[in-house]
């Protein structure tokens, strides 16, 4: 080669090689290059002594600020608590009367119980709990289980046909699909009910007084005997508007042939008892505010 | 391609199709009713249509050693036209995942359709099939180019190409199967993985002899990154992928490793599979095709040996950066935090460097779509390094990690530097393989690249804005000293974002599809009259007699 060749545009040398047409400069690495890579490496040397960092055989080096991450998590886990207890204490010792009137706690209940309904019900209640089909609206006053705070808390812990042994037992049998009942009966009954909450839908008389008489039968043990419901059993009323898994008569068939079982979780073991009070008095909350 | 080959060679190859389909009658006899009957049926019949293919053209006159002075440039095509179908499959695939995590109904309440099982023949697609094809093919271009050394024969390099993409085939064929080993960007399962071995062992055989037949006196700095992607991803894949098969007739296979060591495994794995699959193979293209292009020396040499080394040895290291706040005890995580960092710098100087060499060309980048594609790649290159850098540190990570944010990383790579580098380069190629003067439609050129460049915006913006959104809304707590959202509101926050960058993939894959449309039209045009000689040629010129220089 002899003699370097010049880039004409840098006038950098280049290194006497070339591929295809391609050359190299023989450039040399500019100072911020240099600069970066000790910054960078500086910081990393800084980090290895402070922290954790390398293996030596069965150990590791602990770095001199000794970080052990599990007891930087515990230790935050427990300021936060107790930061929280404040308040949280309060709600574990009043009754909900009580915290129901205390505004500043309730705006306690409200913020938490947000984030706490959300990851946890909202899946199957919805976000604003309004529920939908097979799942209770929670917001409606129309309770299954009942209203009272002491019956939503229970609802709670122990769950719908959970696998808690004190879980509640909700069983709405079969009554087509085992031939329990005839198929006349059924689609009677199954007009009686639906002309319960759809007065004059204009079904024969005739069909509706014998619906009447298999209901009398067969249905009132549970649903009582004005078919109001029964909180004990879970039944639900079925002279109103409200219907968990549909109204129209072709729902109704459907619930009456095959039966039905709702699942609700148990969260006596996922949510403390703070936690599920929180929850009560959140669901009772919502439930005032929506129409 | 078979007319190319000599008759010793078409018999091999022969032999070589009948073994493939012999070995899907084995795995599909032993199957029963596994779902690995529809992966050996798939081998039969890839092996079937290798015989008649070579039938077909069996008795074709042999080629004569004039070849020899040419270089062996029609596999290149071939892995050329792969990479534009995988892309326009993967990115479909991808645009649907996208409008999916918008409207997770979409699933037409199908198993196959579900996002788990849609999501990695994407990532496959994109990763392997479009990113894979376009890396053997510029590879057979770069070492060919800058050894000035033809293939050493015509049968291996189909071989690769041919098994490298049965591979990508029984991939994605088996994600809506359920077929899957559940490691990211290694789904495939053993039957697959051991394929893969022995077509990349064949692949790395053929660059080392390419390279040792070279005619240069040095390695251009091209073939060192391609050949650290080569040998590297083999080690990876080897490695991560050792399991047990379950029988010979089930596709399932368990692990070697379980616990926190396969975690660990799988992200040294699967970073890597970043640094040497999407970087190393890639800088190898960019500082063949950008220098190329812009008809302008390397910056400098020097930094291409800093920038070399430096990546290839922080690299390999980093992998713990993605099991920060995990069950992986704090001293690895300190490692892959501070190696990462350290990364940074090597990083830039290959981008700088690319950069750099623009110096004196930048009018080019101004009028030329084709170099500008390459141009905009090296930025995004520097740009998703820094971010990567950046979210490798762990108080960031503890924001970024499980969020959108990593997915804007990702495709601020994927689609800013990874495409971007494939586009400029196909628009390199394609006039230059098939002998054409220029591509059919400068403007069609321009309004890939800007539809694409739009795109990308729109996705990793969308990307950022929701990852970070995301981030702050798991961690803010109300007064009350408890968290202030459900994980449900971030999902109804991330809705918007969801929908705008469904978008931005769309227009990044309508741009792949006009760019796919452009090639097609280029390859069926009529040659000018005077037709263009396939530049370069021919490969046994000795140093210093260089053939007329590339129009490019
Ligand atoms: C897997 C779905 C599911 C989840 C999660 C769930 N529930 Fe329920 N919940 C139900 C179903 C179904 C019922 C109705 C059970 C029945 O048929 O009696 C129900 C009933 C209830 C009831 C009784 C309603 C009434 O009318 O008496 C309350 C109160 C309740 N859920 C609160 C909650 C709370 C609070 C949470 C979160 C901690 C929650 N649920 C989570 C499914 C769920
Ligand atoms: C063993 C007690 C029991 C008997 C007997 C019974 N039910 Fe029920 N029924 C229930 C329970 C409990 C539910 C609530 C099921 C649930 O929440 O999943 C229910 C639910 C229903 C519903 C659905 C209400 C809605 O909101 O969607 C209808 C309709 C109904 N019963 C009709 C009948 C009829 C008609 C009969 C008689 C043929 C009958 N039930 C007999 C316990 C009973
Ligand atoms: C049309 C353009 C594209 C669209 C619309 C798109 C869309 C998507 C979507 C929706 C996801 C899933 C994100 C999630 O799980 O939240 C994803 C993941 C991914 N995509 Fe793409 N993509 C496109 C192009 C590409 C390309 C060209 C590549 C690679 C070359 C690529 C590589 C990846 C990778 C590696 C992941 C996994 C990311 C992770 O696990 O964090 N994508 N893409
Ligand atoms: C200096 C270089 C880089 C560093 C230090 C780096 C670092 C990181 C970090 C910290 C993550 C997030 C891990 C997590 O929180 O889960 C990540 C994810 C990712 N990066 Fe990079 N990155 C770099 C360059 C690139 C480039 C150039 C590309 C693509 C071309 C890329 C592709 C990816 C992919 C695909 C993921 C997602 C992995 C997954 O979770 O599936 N990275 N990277």
């Amino acid at each position: 080669m002899g003699v370097i060749e010049r880039d004409p545009h840098t006038g950098h040398g280049t290194t006497g090689h070339e591929w295809n047409g391609i050359k190299e400069l023989n450039t040399r690495v500019p100072w911020p290059v240099w600069t970066f890579l000790i910054l960078t490496f500086g910081f990393s040397v800084v980090w290895w002594i402070l922290m954790p960092a390398w293996p030596l055989g069965t150990t590791y080096s602990k770095g001199l600020l000794g970080v052990d991450v599990r007891q930087v998590v515990s230790a935050s886990l427990k300021s936060a608590a107790e930061e929280r207890a404040a308040w949280t204490s309060q709600i574990d010792q009043k009754d909900y009367a009580a915290i129901q009137a205390d505004d500043a706690l309730m705006k306690d209940v409200r913020a938490t119980g947000h984030a706490l309904f959300g990851d946890n019900c909202a899946a199957c209640h919805g976000l604003a709990a309004r529920g939908g089909p097979g799942f209770p609206n929670l917001t409606d006053h129309d309770w299954l289980w009942g209203g009272t705070p002491e019956a939503i808390s229970e609802t709670i812990r122990v769950g719908v046909n959970s696998e808690d042994p004190d879980s509640r037992v909700s069983q709405m049998p079969p009554w087509g699909s085992n031939g329990a009942l005839d198929r006349p009966s059924l689609l009677a009954v199954v007009s009686y009910v639906h002309s319960l909450s759809h007065p004059g839908a204009g079904a024969d008389a005739a069909q509706l007084a014998a619906g009447k008489e298999v209901f009398a039968k067969n249905c009132a043990a549970c649903h009582g005997p004005e078919a109001k419901g029964n909180p004990e059993v879970g039944a639900p009323d079925l002279t109103d508007d409200t219907w968990l898994y549909g109204g129209d008569l072709q729902s109704i068939y459907t619930t009456v042939y095959g039966g039905r079982e709702g699942h609700m979780p148990t969260w006596q073991a996922r949510l403390s008892d703070t936690e599920r009070k929180i929850l009560t008095l959140y669901v009772l909350d919502i439930g005032k505010s929506a129409p | 391609m078979v007319a190319t080959m000599t008759i010793g060679e078409r018999q091999v190859a022969l032999a070589i199709s009948i073994f493939v389909a012999l070995c899907g009658v084995v795995l599909a006899a032993a199957s029963g009713s596994d779902p690995l009957l529809v992966h050996g049926i798939i081998i039969v019949l890839a092996g079937v249509a290798g015989v008649f293919i070579i039938l077909r053209d069996y008795y074709a006159p042999e080629p004569g050693p004039e070849r020899l002075s040419r270089y062996y440039d029609e596999p290149i095509k071939a892995g050329i036209i792969a990479a534009l179908a995988w892309a326009i499959v993967g990115m479909f695939i991808g645009d649907w995942v996208a409008w999916l995590l918008a409207y997770p109904d979409l699933t037409f309440d199908a198993a196959w359709s579900t996002f788990g099982r849609l999501r990695p023949i994407h990532t496959t697609g994109v990763i392997f099939g479009f990113g894979g094809n376009a890396l053997i093919a510029t590879s057979f271009h770069v070492m060919q180019r800058t050894s000035r050394a033809r293939l050493p024969d015509q049968l291996t390099p189909w071989f690769v190409l041919a098994g490298y993409n049965l591979f990508c085939i029984l991939a994605v064929t088996g994600y809506p199967m359920g077929i899957t080993q559940s490691k990211e960007y290694a789904e495939p399962e053993w039957y697959a993985d051991i394929w893969l071995v022995i077509v990349w062992v064949v692949y790395f055989v053929l660059y080392l002899r390419t390279l040792a037949r070279r005619k240069e006196p040095h390695i251009y700095v091209a073939n060192w990154y391609y050949l650290a992607f080569i040998l590297v991803v083999a080690m990876l894949h080897i490695v991560n992928n050792l399991a047990l098969p379950v029988s010979l007739g089930s596709a399932k296979s368990y692990s070697f490793f379980s616990g926190v060591q396969d975690a660990m495994v799988q992200w040294w794995y699967g970073h890597n599979a970043v640094a040497f699959f999407l970087t190393a193979g890639f800088l190898g293209m960019l500082y063949y095709y950008l220098p190329k292009r812009a008809g302008r020396p390397i910056y400098s040499y020097r930094m291409s040996i800093i920038g070399f080394w430096g990546i290839t040895f922080f690299y390999v290291w980093v992998g713990s950066h993605h099991l920060h706040y995990t069950a992986l005890p704090l001293w690895v995580q300190t490692l892959g935090m501070t190696f990462s960092v350290m990364l940074l710098v090597p990083s830039w100087i290959a981008a700088a460097n690319a950069l750099l060499t623009l110096n004196g060309a930048w009018h080019k980048v101004r009028d030329d779509a084709t170099l500008r594609f390459m141009m905009v790649a090296a930025v995004l290159y520097g740009l998703s390094t820094f971010e990567g850098s950046f979210l490798a540190i762990r108080p960031v990570n503890s924001l970024s990690h499980y969020t959108d944010w990593t997915v804007a990383h990702v495709h601020a790579g994927t689609l800013g530097w990874n495409s971007m580098i494939i586009f400029g380069a196909i628009y390199y190629l394609v006039p230059q393989l098939w002998g054409r003067q220029r591509m059919y439609s400068a403007a069609l050129v321009e309004t890939h690249f800007w539809l694409a460049v739009a795109g990308l915006v729109v996705y990793v913006f969308a990307m950022w804005n929701s990852g970070i959104t995301q981030g702050l809304m798991w961690r803010t707590y109300n007064e009350s000293g408890t968290l202030a959202y459900s994980f449900v509101d971030s999902l109804v926050a991330m809705h918007p974002y969801y929908i705008a960058r469904a978008i931005g993939g769309l227009m990044f894959l309508v741009a792949t599809v006009i760019g796919v449309y452009n090639v097609w039209m280029t390859i069926r045009s009529v040659p000018a009259a005077e037709g263009r000689p396939v530049a370069d040629q021919p490969a046994s010129l000795p140093a210093g007699e260089a053939a007329a220089p590339a129009r490019g």
